[in-house]
């Protein structure tokens, strides 16, 4: 059997006849924490809840834990076995944090007091504060909590860290990062911070309306991508734009900037052939990747 | 041993990490037989991948550097102080041949060589003892 969590085939949606989703295809291994980037209105906050069935898809294959998500029933059975947080982050306004925590816990069987003990410790939420009393740290830390101690094998968050202070941010980040190593739990989330996905994400899976345009472990791409400077004498001849192998090129006066990937030695003697006066070659970071996947079609 | 990495550079996690822990057993901020941290201790202090932690721990168990012992963790092989220890032998192999070849070129015997050597390393053990008395 494959061992992927979630996997999608052709994913599509529209709304009002302006498509969101252009046939999305996903793939998140068992035990991976992976980050789900792209611009505003790319298509992650559609995906996401196409995966947790809020939305139906107008084409396309969902599998959650290897089986096929096709009827309301397959869709409850998979939510059972997922923690959400969802971009609203909703909470009851009449209720304490206590009220709240002991109110969810009867819906999930799996509900995990050690963990509900673990994260009131560590995010050190006060029990008897009103939700509406809540500072947004504490309301996502509170979202989290709930979803991290159903005893759930995935969790699929919105914007987990959205508008969260950097102490706050690194509590979350280590609290998830925290669950992965010990349960052994798979993450799905999205995020703006490139940051925060370089550091806690294995994988990342970069949308660009409505399309997937990178997917893959953070590690290779960071092997597989470099960044080509090439200067030439003169105006950086037209030829840039076609040399095989490169992804993107934006040239600027005499010098190019190529963002390459694959084999880069072959890129670099096909580049050296329009006898540029200097090359050199850089690593490149995600936020370069994203850039220059985004910015330009 | 302090962690410190630079998620945003463009090298993988996994080999900075991988480099940190070789240079603080290069330099003995960890020795042969220690543990090092538990996996879930380093993702969760870091607040990195665990999958991350896990894919250095097994490469740097494949360069013989850490043997991780299946449920109580990953300890600094023994092997990696003998790989060190072998290197400086066979430095010390290089000095003393060439030493050798300078004192043949005085046009000593092998007799007389042994001979002063063997004063000479005696001498360096009565040195050794001086200085330590006098710290």
């Amino acid at each position: 059997m494959n061992d992927l969590v979630i996997q999608t085939r052709g994913l599509r949606k529209s709304y009002d006849g302006t498509p969101a989703l252009r046939g999305i295809d996903l793939a998140v291994p068992r035990g991976s924490i992976c980050g789900f980037v792209g611009r505003n209105g790319a298509g992650k906050t559609t995906t996401l809840k196409l995966l947790l069935s809020l939305l139906r898809p107008d084409a396309g294959d969902i599998f959650l834990f290897g089986d096929p998500v096709d009827s309301e029933a397959a869709a409850v059975a998979a939510r059972r076995r997922i923690g959400f947080v969802t971009e609203e982050k909703q909470l009851y306004p009449y209720m304490t944090v206590g009220q709240t925590i002991r109110f969810t816990r009867p819906f999930f069987p799996g509900w995990r007091r050690d963990l509900e003990a673990r994260y009131l410790d560590i995010f050190q939420l006060p029990e008897n504060k009103p939700v509406p009393k809540l500072s947004k740290g504490m309301r996502t830390q509170l979202m989290l909590l709930l979803a991290m101690a159903r005893g759930a094998e995935l969790l699929i968050l919105d914007e987990p860290t959205d508008g969260l202070d950097p102490a706050v941010t690194e509590e979350v980040l280590q609290a998830l990062a925290g669950l992965a190593a010990a349960e052994g739990t798979s993450i799905l989330f999205s995020s703006h911070q490139l940051a925060e996905v370089e550091q806690i994400a294995d994988r990342v899976c970069l949308i660009d309306r409505g399309q997937i345009v990178i997917d893959g472990a953070l590690d290779d791409l960071k092997t597989e991508y470099r960044r080509i400077l090439l200067v030439f004498s003169g105006d950086a001849p037209a030829a840039v734009a076609s040399l095989a192998g490169v992804d993107h090129v934006r040239t600027r006066g005499r010098t190019a900037s190529l963002l390459a990937h694959g084999d880069i030695d072959a890129t670099l003697n096909r580049a050296r052939e329009l006898q540029p006066e200097s090359v050199e070659v850089h690593p490149v970071t995600l936020k370069e990747l994203f850039l220059d996947h985004v910015k330009e079609a | 041993m302090e962690l410190r990495i630079n998620f945003s550079s463009g090298v993988p996690i996994y080999v900075q990490l991988m480099e940190q822990i070789k240079h603080a057993v290069e330099t003995g901020a960890v020795r042969a037989g220690e543990q090092l941290p538990a996996i879930r201790k380093v993702a969760e202090d870091l607040a990195m991948n665990p999958n991350t932690v896990v894919r250095a721990y097994r490469e740097l168990e494949r360069d013989g550097i850490l043997e991780v012992r299946h449920g109580s963790g990953a300890y600094v092989s023994a092997t990696r102080t003998t790989a060190a220890k072998t290197a400086a032998l066979e430095r010390a192999g290089g000095i003393l041949s060439e030493a050798l070849e300078e004192v043949a070129a005085l046009g000593l015997t092998e007799a007389e060589t042994r001979r002063v050597f063997e004063s000479e390393f005696a001498q360096g053990r009565e040195r050794g003892r001086a200085t330590r008395r006098r710290t």
